[in-house]
């Protein structure tokens, strides 16, 4: 029963933890699907909000990593993603460029400054 | 406008969709985050098969980007579904929207289940610039296939991620684990049109870390919460002075 409940824990979680709490706003699209519009103020604002986590989570990822990253040093971390940010932003805001400069940055900066 | 499309049969209809997802950019937008999603997985201890039902299920890549990484840093439950909630509101407008294109005269609820649990950014993007050419009629099988390869997509790719970093020596799997910030962080700023969507960047990336170094609990919510509020009072502000 013990080995049975903590192999189907986790996916426990995923449902309460992450399916549910993300699933309920379709859910509330389907059910209320009159009458909102993009430009409502309630939408300009959640969008912020949404933005705002993703962004905390980003920067999370890169300044306070976890396993693999962790063999790379935070000044190549963040200088990394400087760089692909500046050629994101000066070759035509294309992403695949952005990602393209950014990664081999990281991966020169982790191969020469090798802790 | 795309030329309108005739399809014979619903089953047509639905390998259009399928056939449009394997042929469009966000095939190769779809690649690349999954397989960091997919290294990321595995960076922080969840199964492959875990990873695989959490795309079939969440289908939001943000939001499984926050879980992972909010449950593999072990942050309690309930501010792990706290933050995924607040990242996905987002959705609740995007289907308002998409809803109205589906529905002809004799769609049933029941219909429409599938199309809005698929709702997520790549596909009502597609949807919203194909659906208007085709016949009502064909519209949600078309929706449906197209949403099926975008997840189809998604799911093999995290299952390479993942596989790939446990494979890989560290600095390569590093460079994998690298591409979820630096992907997400340049699509995030390529979707922020509006100054307050740019604000709300800056501020989520300062106050992210910020929060988290100073130990404050909730840190999402609050970054979120802040931020969020923070760009939208100086969004009001300068709407008013003009």
């Amino acid at each position: 029963m013990s080995a049975v409940s903590a192999e189907l824990w986790p996916y426990l979680v995923l449902v309460l933890v992450g399916y549910l709490p993300n699933e309920i706003w379709r859910a509330l699209g389907l059910v209320l699907a009159r009458g909102l519009n993009e430009d409502s103020q309630i939408v300009i604002w959640s969008r912020a909000v949404a933005t705002a986590i993703l962004a905390g989570v980003i920067a999370k990822l890169i300044l306070f990593s976890a396993g693999a990253l962790l063999t790379i040093p935070l000044p190549v971390r963040v200088g990394a993603a400087a760089l692909g940010f500046l050629a994101f932003l000066s070759v035509k805001r294309s992403v695949f460029a952005g990602v393209i400069v950014g990664e081999a940055a990281l991966l020169l900066g982790g191969y020469l400054f090798a802790p | 406008m795309p030329a309108p499309r005739n399809f014979d049969s619903s089953a047509a209809a639905f390998f259009g969709g399928v056939k449009s997802a394997l042929t469009s950019v966000f095939f190769l937008v779809l690649m690349g985050t999954y397989i960091g999603i997919g290294a990321l997985a595995h960076d922080f201890g969840f199964p492959a098969w875990w990873l695989a039902m959490s795309t079939v299920l969440v289908w939001a890549a943000p939001a499984q980007v926050i879980l992972i990484s909010a449950l593999g840093a072990s942050a309690s439950l309930f501010e792990a579904a706290l933050a995924v909630t607040l990242s996905a509101i987002r959705l609740f407008p995007m289907v308002v929207a998409l809803l109205p294109l589906l529905r002809g005269k004799g769609t049933r609820l029941r219909d429409l289940l599938l199309p809005t649990h698929f709702t997520s950014v790549s596909m009502w993007v597609e949807s919203l610039r194909l659906l208007p050419s085709l016949p009502r009629e064909r519209r949600i099988a078309f929706c449906n296939g197209l949403s099926v390869g975008y997840m189809g997509t998604a799911v093999t790719f995290g299952f390479v991620g993942f596989y790939l970093a446990a494979g890989l020596p560290p600095l390569l799997a590093g460079t994998l684990l690298f591409l979820t910030p630096m992907s997400f962080l340049i699509s995030t700023a390529r979707g922020a049109r509006m100054m307050i969507d740019r604000l709300a960047l800056v501020l989520g990336l300062l106050l992210g870390p910020l929060l988290t170094y100073l130990n404050i609990g909730l840190d999402l919510m609050w970054t979120g919460l802040v931020g969020g509020t923070l760009a939208y009072i100086v969004h009001r502000l300068r709407e008013a002075a003009t």
